[in-house]
């Protein structure tokens, strides 16, 4: 219910909400759980195994027992975190783990089966029979043991990543928080404070204090309206910092527009990384819950909580609230609501030095053993020292163990926090990420004053390690209580209590662990799968370390924590991932001839990151076969044209640049004459093939080489290590060019007669022999041109500045087709280079070397060269090796397909009996057949002997002929044309 | 990760291509026999603490740079071309 005069919310703008399908009015500024509060809405969730009920428990992003869903179709999310989804108009959120409905839930029968489903149940019960388990076991827990789920369709959200840089991360704005930040922005430095909550303040939002003897929220209005006016600061709200991460990088969480009915462009969540030269956690602290026998019912919240309904959001959690606590700090819960004029049943305090009452009943010296109500919380039993058992009626219990520092950011690097006695929990231990520093409450220091004053001295430490002058501030004055505190973690008694409640893990489960030798907190963790929901044991790991330790009769520092890792809070893939969905997942590069391609209808296929024609089908033609062997005879009998602008183009320059050539390359080049073009084979270290293709030099000291379109990146990346890393001596340089020029192949009888019709200077077999290259001018534009071929056809490449590339492309492929020839695409590019037995990557697949593809003969003797000495091992020159070999079929079944394996005709087709693989096939126009190439052992010797090609997937099986890998043109006459 | 690139500056790692261990720089000559050379491209260490890496800033200056790192605490100790260390040790 609203508390008149109190919170936060803007009650002059009205939100209607939906939940479980029934509408709710709340108003700006709350949260789903506030706005369900006042609504008197107390159960919202069914817990994970036991379906038992669940409400709201806390007011904080850790929250334990609030998870819904919100959204529906594609935009629905599933465990969202009542008490951090903001309300707006419109709003749908419904609760989780339940069927058919959260009021009557057939699986809460599970709750029944308890005793059955304790801690390593999963390992204890649906061991046998085995097959059971993928088949009936795993199913049904899937489906009963469970939290939210996903709608199964593709995400609809935008979300975004983003990058930014300050001297200052500041992390937390409570007390603690803002005051570094406002020591550190009046000195100058950047400062980038996050806050998760929508409003900055922290606790003093969610109190009833003084600073400098105003009111702790009006001071830290204040504080931020200043700071809000600084160039120098930046203010993040909604903003989780979720890890710390190596070089004071620290990823951070925006929630942009989960609040909003409308994103209006804005992306639904911004994964930031924040580069900070120091940073300062002032994370806070989070209070711990007290295990006791159904303590786990709807209206069981922390104390904390209800004071942040009450002074945030204006809402009392219940009618009649009873506190229960082991601490000074829970009593402001019972002080501020009788101040706001809601009852309190009474505090139960297991102290029997106690604070005494201010208008309501303290009964010291007692703890809370067990609850009662249906779906809600209706009553609560306490127990005195001497065994005598009382009872308040009561619908909201305030309860407090104590707080635990929110020491996580400080773990991240693999550090380890240290117990600290005087207030039972753990502190961050100094320096275990370098550049952050703790202060206030996650620093153990809970009073309002010494957070200040941690703030102040923090951020001076800062400026200081910055080089910035500082500036001494006077820290306020503010309270500075005591925390006074007596050690509770577990009330002794039977039933269940539970400890981790989303994944329903009790008291009983850990001594269960221990009993069972699962004594490790590690171990433990995991059988019982404490710490392992959405919450990540934040309400329950400390408590459930002090029950571990206690079954095995250790301390708590000796029990030790688990592994503290990112993220902080739960953090969607699709932000980490934002600009990667669809499209975005690899950047998409067009050759010039694009459109053009794309206006003929040819399907554009993907190679690398680039897209190329795979055919170009004419009116008439039904299948892409028929393209492909037109293409093919473009080349062969006319002129064909393709664009094979992907290749790599590496501009290498410089006094040495043939002494370097000669080292990367296995064949000589620095002997090339000016004006010629050589193939060169290029090896990794090991000897095995890298790359292949043709390197021409333009100049004395100018050469370019072509890289295959896949190994481009790679091999810039080889030239540019081998260069620096091995032979800085050497005077050369290199720059990829590839994209600054448009390279068409233009092949086949009628290539030159093509080019000469462009070509300001026409060309002929003498001062244009076969692997000549030179410098051109075609219609009044400078390019370059190169007697190279890949498919055996007396042929060409030319080479125009990019800007050119789609009119020389129009140009080339139409004066073509005047000629009886045309554009052709990869299909055909393919087929031509099969009959020619020229390799790709499909044959260098990096399990290859020069004496498997017959190159041996090209790795020089006379010079060192990358990969030779490797190459030389006795090994790699086995005749048993797997060599390079061409493949005809000679059955009934005339198709071979790439993939499949070799054997022996009278062998079995199995794994262990094959021979060879075939890497490369296609359909030669030519010999009106499928021809391949494949690898086979000892193949050179073996050209006429017939096998058996076996395609397991494809279900293919062909008589073969093994053949030389050169089909068509042997002797190589054509080229030279 | 941010790693100083010497011509560019502090960036963050997803600029740079990582190879692995700096003993790359050093080739055997060619006759330094089997055992020299299978340890040249075969095998690495793996050290818990320091280490020295060959980062490529392949989205910026395609400087190769020897990086002096700790592997324990994250720390980046010292960066260097690699050119500049190969050209000191030769
Ligand atoms: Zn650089």
């Amino acid at each position: 219910m609203r508390v008149a005069g109190k919170g936060l919310v803007d009650c002059s703008k009205p939100l209607r909400f939906l939940f479980d399908g029934t509408s709710y009015q709340g108003f700006e500024g709350d949260t789903l759980a506030s706005a369900l509060l006042a609504n008197d809405v107390k159960m919202v969730a069914r817990s994970f195994k036991y379906h038992r009920p669940r409400g709201i428990v806390g007011a904080g992003s850790e929250e334990a027992g609030a998870l819904v869903t919100v959204g529906s179709g594609a935009h629905q999310d599933p465990n969202v975190r009542a008490t951090v989804q903001e309300i707006y108009e419109g709003l749908s959120a419904q609760s989780q783990n339940r069927w058919p409905s959260l009021g009557f839930d057939i699986l809460s029968v599970n709750d029944l089966a308890a005793p059955f489903l304790g801690a390593g149940f999963y390992y204890k019960t649906f061991m046998w029979p085995k097959a059971f388990w993928e088949k009936l076991y795993e199913p049904v827990i899937r489906r009963s043991a469970g939290i939210g789920a996903l709608s199964g369709l593709s995400n609809a959200d935008r979300y975004e990543k983003a990058f930014a840089f300050c001297d200052l991360l500041v992390i937390g704005s409570g007390p603690s928080g803002l005051m570094a930040a406002l020591t550190a922005a009046r000195a100058g430095a950047d400062v980038i404070l996050c806050e998760e909550d929508s409003v900055f303040g922290g606790r003093l939002n969610g109190e009833s204090l003084e600073i400098a003897e105003t009111s702790g929220q009006d001071w830290g209005t204040a504080a931020i309206a200043e700071l809000s006016s600084m160039d120098n600061v930046r203010l993040m709200s909604r903003t989780s910092v979720t890890g710390a991460y190596d070089q004071g990088t620290y990823g951070a969480l925006e929630r942009v527009s989960h609040h909003m009915t409308q994103a209006q462009g804005k992306p639904l969540e911004t994964f930031w990384r924040i580069v900070a030269k120091r940073a300062i956690l002032a994370a806070g602290a989070i209070e711990r819950p007290v295990a006791f026998r159904n303590n786990d019912r709807p209206g069981i919240m922390t104390a904390a909580a209800v004071r942040t309904y009450l002074h945030r959001y204006g809402v009392a959690p219940g009618k009649a609230v009873t506190v229960f606590a082991n601490n000074d700090d829970a009593h402001r819960t019972a002080k501020d609501l009788v101040a706001a004029g809601v009852h309190v049943a009474g505090v139960i305090d297991t102290r029997t030095d106690a604070p005494d009452g201010q208008g309501y009943p303290v009964y010291k010296g007692a703890e809370v053993c067990d609850s009662a109500g249906r779906r809600a919380l209706e009553s609560v039993s306490f127990r005195y020292a001497d065994g005598r058992v009382d009872k308040l009626q009561t619908d909201c219990l305030a309860m407090s163990g104590g707080w635990n520092p929110t020491v996580h950011l400080t773990c991240h690097m693999n550090g380890r926090p240290k117990w600290d006695g005087s207030i039972q929990s753990f502190v961050p231990t100094e320096g275990m990420v370098a550049g952050l520093e703790a202060v206030g409450a996650c620093n153990g220091a809970f009073s309002t004053h010494a957070a200040l004053l941690q703030g102040n001295a923090a951020a001076l430490t800062a400026l200081g390690d910055l080089g910035l002058k500082t500036i001494a501030q006077d820290v306020p004055d503010a309270e500075d209580a005591p925390y006074r505190l007596k050690p509770l973690w577990a009330v002794k008694g039977k039933g269940r209590a539970w400890l981790d409640f989303q994944n329903d893990v009790t008291v009983k489960d850990v001594k269960m662990a221990a009993q069972e030798n699962f004594r490790s907190v590690e171990h433990m963790k995991r059988y019982t799968t404490q710490g392992m929901a959405p919450d990540q044991g934040k309400n329950s790991n400390v408590a459930a370390l002090a029950v571990l330790a206690d079954a095995t009769g250790r301390g708590i520092p000796e029990t030790g924590t688990t592994t503290f890792r990112p993220p902080f809070v739960p953090v969607s893939i699709a932000s980490l991932g934002a600009g990667a969905q669809g499209k975005g997942f690899a950047p998409e590069r067009f050759t010039t001839s694009h459109t053009a391609s794309v206006e003929r209808g040819a399907p554009m296929i993907e190679a690398g990151l680039w897209y190329r024609p795979s055919y170009f089908p004419a009116t008439g033609e039904k299948t892409w076969r028929e393209s492909c062997d037109r293409e093919v005879g473009y080349v062969r009998n006319a002129v064909g044209v393709c664009d094979v602008s992907t290749l790599g183009k590496i501009d290498i320059q410089g006094p040495d640049a043939g002494a370097f050539l000669d080292f990367v390359y296995t064949n000589m080049f620095s002997t090339l004459k000016v004006g010629r073009t050589r193939y060169g084979l290029m090896l990794r270290e090991d000897g095995t093939v890298m790359d292949d293709g043709t390197t021409a030099r333009l100049g004395e000291s100018h050469y370019v080489m072509t890289t295959t379109t896949a190994a481009a990146g790679p091999v810039m990346r080889h030239l540019e290590y081998v260069k620096q890393c091995l032979r800085p001596d050497l005077d050369v340089n290199l720059v990829s060019v590839t994209e600054q020029w448009a390279q068409f192949a233009v092949a086949g009888p009628k290539s030159r007669d093509l080019l000469n019709g462009l070509l300001d200077t026409k060309i002929d077999n003498e001062n244009w022999p076969f692997m000549a290259c030179g410098t051109v001018s075609a219609l009044g534009v400078e390019g370059r041109l190169f007697r190279i071929s890949f498919s055996g056809e007396h042929a060409y490449e030319v080479a125009v500045p990019a800007r050119y590339g789609d009119s020389l492309f129009r140009t080339l492929t139409s004066r073509a087709e005047a000629m009886g020839g045309g554009a052709y695409g990869m299909e055909a590019l393919n087929v031509l280079r099969i009959e020619k037995g020229f390799i790709t990557h499909s044959e260098i697949h990096g399990r290859t070397n020069a004496f498997d593809i017959g190159m041996e003969r090209m790795v020089s003797q006379k010079k060192d060269c990358i990969g030779k000495t490797m190459s030389e091992r006795p090994g790699l020159t086995d005749p048993e090796r797997e060599q390079l070999v061409g493949v005809k079929p000679i059955g009934p079944v005339k198709q071979l397909t790439a993939g499949s394996f070799l054997f022996k005709s009278e062998d079995s087709a199995v794994r262990e009996n094959a021979q060879g693989y075939m890497t490369s096939v296609g359909f030669s126009p030519e010999f009106g057949t499928f021809i391949g190439l494949g690898f086979l052992s000892n193949g050179r010797a073996r050209h006429g002997e017939q096998m058996l090609m076996v395609d397991h997937l494809r279900d293919v099986v062909a008589r073969v002929e093994i053949c030389d890998p050169v089909f068509f043109d042997p002797e190589g006459g054509r080229v030279r044309g | 990760m941010r790693i100083t690139c010497p011509l560019c500056g502090e960036r963050d790692r997803r600029e740079f291509y990582y190879v692995g261990d700096a003993v790359a720089l050093n080739r055997p000559d060619p006759d330094a026999g089997d055992v020299v050379w299978d340890d040249y491209v075969h095998n690495r260490d793996n050290p818990a603490g320091v280490t020295r890496d060959l980062w490529y800033h392949e989205s910026g200056c395609a400087s190769w740079i020897v990086v002096t790192r700790n592997t324990i605490t994250h720390e980046v100790l010292e960066t260097a071309l690699a050119s500049d260390v190969k050209e000191a040790t030769s």
